[in-house]
């Protein structure tokens, strides 16, 4: 105990993070968030928000905008602040860095284009408590230098935004016959309602999880096959 | 006054229902409905924090955020916070056994989007104590019913033969999806 206060400030050697994820270069921390650590299609994070709001593609763009935002300055600020951070509250200090960056992002959203505000309502708000973003800084943000935390961010809200993408134009398409409102078949085209109204979102995302199991099973196989 | 209490009350338990229509606290729903009993233990945790919210929100409401509503996000996830950890702490000091049971899902009652949600729509929507508390009450045994009812058909599924690929989550999704097409029934008796 006593030897921490006698050691001089150029004599503290940078402090070893338990926990801290292995160094490795730039571009794999941004890649990571797209393919292989997905936030939504691996992790298993955000489902709410990515279900609730994904009847259109124009409300898929607008929240992944939104989030990205709040991801990036949020864990831009925390890990240039995590030394200052004390251990013992770091969670609550988290939530009040995003439960800020939220507030602008909301208030800037009500201010620049409302009918977007109007159809995603308090969703908005609602990614405080999106999981992806408490869940980046608890595991990286907090732990590493700025750098790597912003390429960090950029690849998680990226991966975020492409699955929000993937099940919006879906459900869009399929339900409503329209890609980001233009009329794709025609008019005679019978829209499947279905699929814009909840069950719709939850059978999309039911969808995406078997096509990456079918997937996973498929390449398990041909390892066992390759291995004999 | 009743008529209304109770339409608030049917309104948020089946139409809006906050997990089968809404697509809030999908986290827990997916995570703790393994196990019929822990599944309705969590909803019922998650109704009291409901309702301890709804009573706070009305308090800030009426009389601290009148004068400021751009902190209300910031005011919100504050007390909610705050609350879950009192709730937390009286559970451990009185109920250790079902504070063990409840695990790490206690504290990640902060994150669970339906209490915000509550928060947030019963500011918009201006309801008084009154209805603000029977909303939490509609709200909170609607994500008890969603809990329990996947919960029951889980413990089917660990007996039943399942393809490998939806072993993890896809099958979970589709039988969370014929649940919402059932409770889209209830559209019928009105829309709120």
């Amino acid at each position: 105990m006593t030897a921490i206060e006698v050691q001089t400030v150029d004599q503290v050697p940078e402090p070893i993070v338990p926990g801290a994820p292995p160094p490795q270069p730039l571009w794999l921390d941004f890649w990571r968030g797209i393919a292989d650590d997905n936030p939504v299609l691996i992790q298993m994070l955000g489902l709410c928000p990515t279900m609730a709001i994904s009847n259109q593609v124009s409300n898929g763009l607008g929240m992944g905008a939104a989030t990205m935002f709040v991801l990036v300055f949020s864990s831009l600020l925390i890990s240039s602040l995590r030394k200052v951070i004390p251990n013992e509250v770091r969670l609550a200090t988290y939530i009040l860095i995003i439960c800020t960056f939220v507030t602008i992002a909301d208030l800037v959203m009500q201010a620049y284009s409302p009918l977007l505000s109007r159809t995603l309502g308090p969703f908005v708000p609602l990614i405080v408590v999106n999981c992806i973003i408490l869940g980046r800084a608890e595991a990286f943000a907090g732990k590493v230098g700025p750098g790597r935390a912003l390429a960090d961010a950029f690849g998680q809200g990226l991966g975020f935004t492409m699955a929000l993408l993937i099940m919006c134009t879906f459900r869009e398409v399929v339900g409503n016959g329209t890609f980001l409102g233009y009329h794709l078949f025609g008019h005679n085209y019978e829209p499947q309602i279905f699929m814009i109204m909840p069950p719709g979102g939850f059978l999309t995302m039911g969808l995406m999880f078997l096509t990456m199991g079918w997937w996973g099973e498929r390449k398990k196989v041909k390892l066992a096959r390759a291995g004999k | 006054m009743i008529a209304n209490l109770s339409w608030i009350f049917f309104s948020t338990l089946l139409i809006n229902n906050f997990t089968l229509a809404m697509f809030l606290g999908l986290c827990s729903f997916f995570g703790v409905s393994t196990k019929m009993d822990t599944g309705w233990r969590l909803g019922a945790a998650n109704t009291f924090v409901l309702v301890m919210t709804a009573i706070a929100v009305w308090i800030l409401n009426t009389f601290v955020l009148a004068s400021a509503p751009y902190l209300r996000t910031i005011a919100f996830i504050v007390v909610i916070a705050s609350l879950v950890q009192i709730v937390e702490m009286t559970i451990k000091k009185f109920l250790p056994v079902l504070f063990r049971e409840l695990g790490i899902y206690l504290p990640l009652i902060t994150t669970n989007c339906a209490i915000l949600y509550l928060a947030l729509t019963q500011t918009t929507r201006g309801y008084n104590l009154a209805e603000g508390i029977v909303y939490a009450i509609g709200g909170g045994l609607g994500l008890t019913l969603a809990l329990s009812l996947m919960a029951s058909i889980r413990e089917r599924l660990d007996v039943a033969d399942v393809p490998a690929m939806a072993r993890r989550m896809g099958l979970v999704l589709i039988i969370a999806s014929c649940l919402s097409m059932a409770f889209m029934g209830f559209a019928g008796m009105g829309s709120g």
